[in-house]
């Protein structure tokens, strides 16, 4: 199957292969010191500025190149590899607008924290500043949303440089770094010596080893508490440490609600799992927030999605605040006993210190009754398909165990409370920017990454029209993903807050005028299906499922459905509408 | 509660630093009172004077997200400490020769120095603290001042720190 990535090769054949020391040119450099850094497989768009880049790689097959069909495809799909695969994505742009369409996927990734090496070409050294044809400051452009970047002047600096990058995005707080390479640089020629050369960033030590004092405090803490609850985020998966967050629940029993980002950091299936907090959380989260007296926030950011009005958030709660990142560390919230370091690392530290509180037992017991009181429900029905029903019976089919990835809008949030996920890096999604257009490229970079698992792409008629061309790749590529299309002819979130907020002033939310998606996807050679009811549902997602390529799967659901809970604007998020289910 | 904060900077000397830190204030919501840049005492690093408005809580955001950017060394709070201040301002102010004593007087008093006269203008040289400086515009300000540019803030902290 060609959606798979060249064999894994040792270091050492590679060495053997490529990395004597030799007179070769900036690009043929950047290749090999991509495949150095590991890189299997890169998502990209030529164009004049890298043109010295794409002939470098006329004929190179140790890694895969994938030509997307939009640089923003290119730029989700690395993102979604690095998402589902914890390696580092890359993407290679052309300079000018090709730079500029990766700038929405950049701030995607910088949002979340994901690892990604951004290249793009630019002019050449002698015309940057002149307004040269497709010349853009793009290392300007993105200044606010990367975590570092490089516009590279001379030739003998790239391996360094690219080296550099890879150890910036994949330490610390991960996020996206980016390299501009002008033409010229990507011609010249210099000796390049491959050395394992070890970074030296004077300015640059992520803490992984957290304060002992401050460990002693939590501790304590948790020993005194009455009412403790744990809020884990995206930081949980990204350092590794959802067997460590497992074990630290199962010795203390705390309750854990884990974030949109955190999803599949602990088992959903876990009695003390309360599911998502926030906006469109679950009651028995949100009450457990806004009830407890110590509050355990492990790698996530305080997000306002999360925390509604901040004055009553948590009003009760000593707030403990574990981040690798010291700058979340009362960004939002005013912090009791602030931890930095690695999550993972401080909570294996923690683990052998802590043990069950056994005063917050009564603690244990309200929160089971929220439980049962007040789960995610909603009003079924047998003549319309309801979004709801549609993702219990994805998850049904799958056992909770595919690669789900979203768009943005109410399919995403109803994926989010509705699948059940058991394994960390199995829900891919745009948390932090909230991208339309995400859910297609990201699936396959995640069915890159794992071309043996199912991949699931989850998206609204509207998100699903902001990067469709990118079916193309997986026609071509034979990249397996079964594509879902909540069909509900509105911009649906858009039309849930014209509703609730404005008052039934609908304006401009209609999809009048989308395509036929099954003869779309027919169009890219792509298999479509769709499904109007339950039956046609079930039946189109088995043959979904048995379709060993792509395959879209249209399910046309009732207009007006609304994600429930929900906590609107400036309240707190124990003010949640809770729907009328 | 807001006060003026001045904060040191040690920054690699690397094209585009002034605008990753600049950026960062605008971005963030940070205020820049003024900013000055220059050598520092080792080769390959800047250090930048900020002078910022705000409370502890800002400022300690400031600080930590300073922090982030690969190419900031050190973050020291100058005002934490006793200090060192100063700025230098050049004012060009309308002189009729018979006004020109009395704006000699208080140049004295400043101890600024004249370093440019004009037929009908002087130009001064002024350095010292904002506040001295701030005084001084004053005190020319009736004889009315047809240009005016101040440095920003530069400083250290005292003794062997
Ligand atoms: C690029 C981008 N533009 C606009 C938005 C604002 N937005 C958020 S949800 C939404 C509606 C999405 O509609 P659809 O894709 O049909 O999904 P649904 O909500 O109906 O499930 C919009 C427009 C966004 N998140 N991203």
């Amino acid at each position: 199957m060609s959606a798979q990535i060249p064999e894994v090769r040792s270091t050492e054949q590679l060495r053997e292969k490529w990395m004597k020391p030799e007179v070769i040119t900036g690009s043929e450099i950047l290749l090999r010191s991509l495949l150095l850094e590991g890189v299997e497989c890169v998502f990209g768009y030529p164009g004049g500025a890298v043109l010295y880049i794409y002939d470098a790689m006329y004929g190179f097959e140790d890694f895969k190149h994938v030509l997307t069909r939009h640089e923003q495809g290119a730029i989700h799909a690395a993102d979604g590899y690095a998402r589902a695969s914890g390696k580092v994505g890359v993407c290679i742009a052309t300079s000018g607008p090709g730079a500029t369409n990766l700038v929405t996927g950049i701030a995607t990734a910088y949002m979340d924290s994901v690892p990604l090496v951004v290249i793009t070409g630019n002019v050449a050294t002698s015309l940057i500043g002149t307004d040269a044809f497709q010349e853009a400051d793009i290392t300007g452009i993105t200044m606010p949303i990367t975590k570092h970047s490089y516009l590279v002047r001379d030739v003998k600096d790239l391996p360094r440089i690219i080296h550099e990058a890879f150890h910036i995005a994949s330490t610390g707080r991960k996020g996206p770094v980016l390299i501009d390479i002008p033409k010229d640089v990507s011609a010249a020629l210099t000796l390049f010596e491959p050395s394992s050369n070890a970074v030296n960033l004077r300015g640059y030590n992520p803490r992984m080893v957290p304060n002992k004092l401050q460990l002693d405090k939590l501790v304590q803490a948790i020993q005194d508490a009455e009412r403790p609850m744990i809020l884990a985020g995206g930081g949980v998966i990204y350092s590794g440490g959802h067997e460590a967050l497992y074990e630290f629940v199962k010795r203390t029993e705390i309750p854990i609600t884990t974030t949109l980002l955190g999803l599949g950091a602990f088992p959903s299936g876990h009695e003390l799992w309360t599911g998502m907090p926030g906006m469109h959380g679950t009651y028995t989260s949100n009450m457990a927030i806004q009830e407890s007296d110590l509050l355990i926030n492990i790698g996530a950011r305080f997000d306002d999605r999360v925390t509604g009005n901040l004055n009553g958030f948590a009003p009760h709660a000593k707030i403990v605040h574990i981040d690798i990142d010291p700058a979340e560390i009362g960004k939002n919230v005013p912090t009791d006993i602030p931890i930095v370091g690695d999550v993972k690392t401080v909570l294996e530290m923690l683990n052998p210190e802590v043990s069950r509180a056994d005063q917050a037992d009564a603690w244990r017991a309200q929160i089971q009754k929220w439980k049962s009181e007040q789960p995610y429900r909603y009003q079924d029905s047998d003549t319309v398909l309801k979004p709801q029903w549609v993702i219990e019976m994805l998850n049904e089919t799958t056992k909770g165990e595919a690669i789900v990835t979203t768009d943005v809008g109410q399919h995403q949030m109803w994926a989010a409370q509705y699948y059940k996920f058991n394994q960390p890096r199995s829900w891919i999604t745009s948390g932090g920017l909230g991208t339309m257009g995400f859910g297609l490229p990201s699936a396959i970079g995640a069915q890159m990454a794992h071309p043996e698992r199912l991949v699931i792409s989850v998206n609204g008629d509207g998100g699903m029209q902001m990067c469709s061309q990118e079916l193309a790749i997986c026609a071509i590529n034979n990249i397996p993903v079964k594509i879902v299309i909540i069909n509900n002819q509105v911009l649906g979130m858009v039309r849930q807050w014209q509703e609730l907020i404005y008052d039934n002033r609908y304006s401009h939310i209609d999809l009048e005028g989308s395509p036929d998606f099954v003869k779309l996807a027919e169009a890219y050679g792509v298999k479509g299906l769709r499904a109007t009811n339950k039956e046609e549902a079930r039946q189109a997602w088995a043959e979904a499922l048995e379709t060993p390529g792509p395959v879209v799967v249209e399910f046309v659901v009732s207009k007006g459905e609304n994600v429930y809970p929900m906590v609107t604007q400036g309240s707190t998020i124990d003010q949640m509408l809770l729907g009328d289910a | 509660m807001s006060t003026r904060h001045t904060i040191a900077v040690l920054v690699n000397d690397q094209p585009g630093v002034l605008q990753r830190v600049s950026g960062l204030f605008g971005r963030r919501g940070f205020n820049i009172e003024s900013i000055t840049v220059g050598q520092s005492e080792e080769t390959g690093l800047s250090r930048m004077v900020i002078v910022t408005v705000g409370d502890e809580q800002t400022l300690e955001q400031i600080e930590k997200q300073l922090y982030k950017l690969i190419d900031v060394i050190k973050v020291i709070n100058l005002s934490s400490n006793p200090m060192v201040a100063r700025e230098l301002a050049l004012i060009k102010v309308n002189a009729e020769p018979s006004e020109r004593p009395e704006i000699m007087g208080v140049v004295e008093t400043f101890r600024a120095a004249v370093v440019d006269i004009g037929s009908h203008n002087l130009m001064v040289q002024v350095v010292g603290d904002t506040t001295k400086i701030d005084a001084m515009i004053e005190l020319l300000k009736p004889y009315g001042i047809r240009e005016l540019s101040r440095t920003g803030v530069t400083a250290m902290i005292r003794g062997n720190v």
